[in-house]
């Protein structure tokens, strides 16, 4: 039982820690500055969130300190999936990516509020509020963007085609599925990419983009069992390039 | 007597501010979920606003050192797991202070949040209703960025959560 729960706080923290890590190379370079501001804040708001399933890892599980977890773990041991390691690319793909992502973690949290692992339920209780902002802030710029010029239509139609492989790589299933969902941990991976496609498909509608044919699409699995693209070596020794030059300093 | 003590013990408190926001205590902004004292000493229990929110741990401390210069002992801050923060525990002089701070603040949403709420805030300065969203992130993870249509100024919200 532990070890499915173990699993289950891994994958999400990870995806956050990752995203949070590529949405605050956004600070400093945002198109515009209210832009520049709402990627930062949200690269605050997942390493946080990152933090807290980091913290719930120690506390319930004597998993290993949160710093020493997120700057000091091999390559293999990340659970991430490939979305959220890509690089960020242009300002497009990284909207689509934060759209993509931040509703599927909106409606992830959603399920957990019904957790039977009582941590889990609270966390979702206290992210729940705060994630609003983000899906609202992302509805906003999609449609936006997509209801804008030829080509910003373009560049969100392009963007999306591009991206759903890899938001489809978030609901990889994990060998312990049937356990999380039959001791009413967590409603599985399925259940939550049904829940995301009905979240996610209105907005596309009204941004007046079209979605591709799912079925069509090979999602880019490997991240839940330890094998990453290419760019999350990169990122991890850079995000830990300050932490690895003494690992018995204390911050 | 328990109670007479809290109660000075709460008034210690409302002297601690949010690093963030200095004219807003931790009383007023609803951090504090309980406090005890007994033979042992004088134990406070607090919630985080938001998640990732940095100040938490400088604010633990101010408390602690704020309990301690003003003659308690044994002084014990702990994070309370039980209850989840929202901007409606922030107290009627909490909006108050926050509008005489320059930012607006947040309505009640009684457990539902949608863009309406987030967007309708009257202007702090001059107390307008015409007022636009301009931004969902602020300079801080608790604030949004409106502007005034009548007054023609930018302001700050407290974010309702």
């Amino acid at each position: 039982m532990s070890a499915a729960i173990k699993n289950l706080l891994y994958r999400m923290a990870d995806d956050e820690l990752i995203i949070g890590h590529r949405n605050s190379e956004w600070t400093g370079l945002g198109p515009i500055l209210e832009e520049d501001i709402a990627f930062s804040s949200l690269a605050q708001d997942q390493i946080g969130h990152a933090l807290a399933n980091y913290t719930i890892l120690e506390s319930q599980f004597g998993e290993p300190p949160p710093d020493t977890v997120a700057f000091n773990r091999k390559e293999k041991d990340f659970l991430s999936c490939h979305l959220v390691e890509l690089p960020i690319g242009e300002y497009d793909f990284s909207l689509m990516r934060h759209f993509l992502f931040d509703h599927s973690e909106s409606c992830r949290y959603e399920l957990l509020l019904k957790s039977s692992f009582a941590p889990l339920a609270m966390l979702a209780k206290k992210i729940k509020g705060e994630i609003k902002y983000h899906t609202l802030h992302a509805d906003l710029w999609i449609t936006k963007l997509g209801n804008g010029t030829e080509e910003s239509h373009a560049r969100m139609q392009t963007a999306l085609n591009e991206t759903l492989p890899y938001a489809l790589g978030l609901f990889e299933a994990s060998d312990y599925e049937d356990e999380l969902i039959s001791t009413g941990v967590f409603a599985g991976e399925a259940a939550l990419q049904a829940m995301w496609l009905d979240r996610i498909t209105p907005i596309i509608e009204q941004a007046h983009l079209s979605m591709p044919d799912m079925t069509t699409i090979e999602p880019k699995y490997g991240g839940r069992r330890g094998y990453h693209s290419e760019f999350l070596q990169p990122l991890l020794t850079e995000m830990s390039e300050v932490f690895q030059l003494d690992l018995e300093t204390k911050w | 007597m328990t109670t007479i003590n809290n109660e000075e013990i709460y008034t210690v408190l409302r002297t601690v501010m949010d690093p963030e926001i200095p004219v807003l205590s931790v009383v007023d902004l609803g951090m504090i979920t309980d406090v005890q004292t007994s033979d042992d000493g004088v134990t406070v229990k607090m919630i985080p606003t938001f998640v990732a929110c940095p100040a938490i741990n400088v604010i633990k401390t101010n408390i602690k050192e704020s309990l301690e210069h003003a003659g308690y002992s044994d002084v014990n801050v702990l994070i309370d797991e039980t209850i989840a923060w929202s901007s409606d525990r922030i107290s009627e002089n909490g909006k108050l202070v926050l509008e005489q701070f320059g930012l607006g603040a947040p309505i009640q949403i009684d457990g539902i949040l949608d863009l309406k709420q987030i967007e309708s805030v009257n202007c702090p300065h001059c107390k307008s209703e015409n007022t636009t969203m301009r931004s969902l992130f602020g300079s801080t993870l608790c604030r949004s960025i409106h502007y005034c249509n009548d007054c023609k100024q930018a302001f700050e919200r407290f974010k309702p959560l």
